[in-house]
C-alpha cells in the first residue's frame, strides 16, 4: 500500500474576494520529489504556506505525515523544514549562530556534531564565522539549506530553491537535494518555475494556474502528453491556456 | 492538541540566544540600551540637587524624583524590550522561519519577556550605578517591597508590548513607531512625578485603571513616609492581571489574523 507524506483534499484559500487556491486535491507519496509548477501568482507559495500550517485555509483538509496540520501542527513541525529565498535568516548573526539557534529550536541531537556534519557536506565550513548578511546569493542558499536540514527532516518544503543562483551553484544544490532524498528516504515538495530543475529532480509534477491544478504527471508523461520536447514548452502551453487536443493535432 | 501547549526551555533559550547574539555583535545596540536611562537619570539627579535647596518637600524626600525616573525607565525598557524583539524578527524577515519551526506562540512570548528583562536590567544598570555614585541614591535601599513594584512595572510593560506587537502584526511595519511612543500615553495618568490626587477627579478614575499609578503612589509612600502600602501593591497586581490577559488576548487574536492573511511569511522591511 502506498503511503502519502502529503494528503490534500478540497483545499480553498480566499483573500477577500481573491481566490488564491481554488478547490485543489492531491497526494504526495513518501520518499518522492514533487514539484508545484506554475507562473507568478499561480498559488505555489500559498499552498506551501498552508501545508506548513503557517497560513490557515479557508476550507479543506491537509494531512502531513498522516496527521492533520491544523490540529496536530506541533507534532508534525519537528519532522519538517523549509527554505525560501524570500524568507531570510537574520543577517546580523553569523552562520554558526544562526545554525545554533535553529538546531535548538528544532531540538536537534548533538548540535555541534550536526552543524559540523552539515557544514562539511554543504561546503560552508569556511563561512561559519561570517555574518549571514555578508554572504553571496549562492552562499546564502547553501546556508539556508543547512538550516532546512538541521533536523534531518522527513519532509522538506522548498520554495524556488535555486532562484537567482548561477548555473554551477544551482546544479550543485540540485545534486545535493537528490542525494539527500535518496539517502534519507525523505519527501521533498518544491515550488519552482525553473523547468530544468523540475524536469531533473521531480518524480511528479502538479501544474498550477490561477490556484487550480490544471494537469499532473511525471515530467516525461507531461512532455509526451503535450507533444513537446521539454517541460519549458509544456509550461508555456499551460501558462498560455493552449488546449492539449490542438497542440497534439498541430 | 495537548502538544500545542507544551513548553520547551530549549526553544525559549534558543530565541533568547538569538537576541543575545544580535546584541553582543552590535555596539550601537548595547549603547542604545543604556544611553537614554543614563541621560535621564543624570538630568533628574541634578534637577533634584537644585530643588533640594529650594523646596522643603523635596528636601525631605530627595530620592523621589530620581526614583520616579528609574522606575519609569524600567516600565519603558520593559515595553520597548519586548516590542524590539518582535521588530527585530520583522526587520530581518525571519518570522516565517520561526513559525514553521516547532516554536509555539506562547514560547515566543516567554522568550520576549526574558529578553525584555535582560535588556531592562543591563540597560538600567549603568543608571542605577551612576545614581548611587553621583547622588548617593539606591532604589534597593528601600527594601524588597520596591522589587515587587519593579515586577509590576515589568509585567505592565510586557502587556503593553504585546498590544504594540499585535498592532504591528495587524498594520505592518508602518505601525512600528508605536513601540517608541505608545507608553507615553500612560505617562500623565501614571502619576510618575506627582500624586494621583493632582489630576482632575475624572482623570483620577482613569489613572487608577493603570498598574503604574499604584506603583508610583506606592514608591512615594515608601520614599516619603517610609511606609510600604500593601493595598497599592495588591491594586497594581490586580490591574496587571487584567492588562496581561488583555495583552495575551489581543496578541493571540492578531496572530490568528496574521495566519489567516499570510502575513507571517510576507512581513518584512
Amino acid at each position: 500500500m502506498r503511503k502519502f507524506a502529503i494528503e490534500v483534499n478540497s483545499l480553498i484559500k480566499n483573500f477577500g474576494s481573491t481566490i488564491a487556491v481554488d478547490d485543489i486535491s492531491f497526494n504526495v507519496e513518501e520518499g518522492t520529489i514533487t514539484a508545484l509548477l506554475g507562473g507568478n501568482g499561480a498559488g505555489k507559495t500559498t499552498i506551501i504556506s498552508m501545508l506548513m500550517g503557517l497560513l490557515i485555509p479557508t476550507s479543506g483538509n491537509i494531512k502531513i505525515l498522516g496527521k492533520d496540520i491544523i490540529t496536530d501542527r506541533y507534532s508534525i513541525l519537528p519532522k519538517t523544514n523549509f527554505s525560501s529565498p524570500y524568507v531570510d535568516l537574520p543577517n546580523r548573526l553569523t552562520v554558526q549562530e544562526n545554525l545554533n539557534v535553529y538546531a535548538n529550536l528544532y531540538s536537534a541531537n548533538d548540535v555541534k556534531k550536526q552543524i559540523a556534519s552539515l557544514s562539511e557536506r554543504l561546503n560552508i565550513k569556511s563561512l561559519l564565522n561570517r555574518k549571514t548578511g555578508q554572504l553571496s546569493a549562492g552562499q546564502k542558499t547553501r546556508v539556508a539549506l543547512a538550516k532546512a536540514l538541521i533536523n534531518d527532516p522527513q519532509l522538506l518544503f522548498l520554495d524556488e530553491p535555486t532562484a537567482s543562483l548561477d548555473p554551477d551553484t544551482a546544479d550543485w544544490i540540485r545534486s545535493y537535494l537528490q542525494e539527500y532524498a535518496a539517502q534519507k528516504k525523505a519527501t521533498i515538495l518544491l515550488a519552482s518555475h525553473h523547468m530544468g530543475e523540475v524536469e531533473r529532480l521531480s518524480n511528479n509534477v502538479f501544474m498550477l494556474q490561477e490556484g487550480k491544478i490544471v494537469d499532473s504527471g511525471t515530467p516525461k508523461e507531461l512532455v509526451k502528453k503535450y507533444g513537446r520536447s521539454n517541460m519549458e514548452e509544456v509550461f508555456l502551453d499551460v501558462a498560455r491556456g493552449r488546449q492539449i487536443d490542438n497542440i497534439v493535432e498541430n | 492538541m495537548m502538544n500545542n501547549f507544551n513548553l520547551s526551555g530549549r526553544r525559549i533559550n534558543a530565541l533568547v540566544l538569538r537576541h543575545y547574539y544580535l546584541i553582543r555583535g552590535s555596539i550601537p545596540r548595547i549603547l542604545e540600551m543604556a544611553y537614554w536611562p543614563t541621560v535621564q537619570m543624570v538630568i533628574w539627579g541634578f534637577v533634584t540637587q537644585f530643588f533640594i535647596g529650594h523646596s522643603s518637600w523635596l528636601a525631605s524626600a530627595a530620592g523621589v524624583l530620581i526614583g520616579a525616573v528609574l522606575l519609569w525607565d524600567l516600565l519603558f525598557r520593559s515595553q520597548i524590550g519586548f516590542s524590539m524583539c518582535f521588530l527585530e524578527e520583522m526587520w530581518s524577515r525571519n518570522l516565517g522561519h520561526l513559525f514553521v519551526s516547532p516554536l509555539r506562540p506562547h514560547e515566543f512570548i516567554i522568550s520576549m519577556m526574558v529578553v525584555s528583562c535582560l535588556r531592562g536590567f543591563f540597560g538600567l544598570l549603568p543608571s542605577w550605578v551612576l545614581a548611587f555614585v553621583f547622588f548617593e541614591f539606591s532604589i534597593f535601599s528601600y527594601g524588597l517591597g520596591i522589587v515587587a513594584f519593579f515586577s509590576c512595572l515589568m509585567v505592565m510593560g510586557w502587556a503593553l508590548g504585546m498590544i504594540v506587537v499585535a498592532l504591528v502584526l495587524r498594520f505592518g511595519l508602518g505601525a512600528e513607531s508605536l513601540a517608541w511612543v505608545a507608553i507615553f500615553a500612560f505617562a500623565p495618568i501614571s502619576a510618575v512625578y506627582y500624586p494621583v490626587e493632582t489630576l482632575p477627579a475624572w482623570l483620577q478614575i482613569i489613572a487608577w485603571c493603570t498598574p503604574s499609578a499604584y506603583v508610583f503612589e506606592g514608591m512615594r509612600s515608601v520614599l516619603i513616609d517610609n511606609n510600604f502600602r500593601y493595598d497599592l501593591l495588591l491594586g497594581a497586581i490586580l490591574v496587571n492581571i487584567i492588562y496581561l490577559f488583555a495583552g495575551i488576548f489581543v496578541f493571540s487574536f492578531s496572530f490568528l489574523g496574521a495566519r489567516k492573511q499570510g502575513k507571517l511569511l510576507q512581513t518584512g522591511e
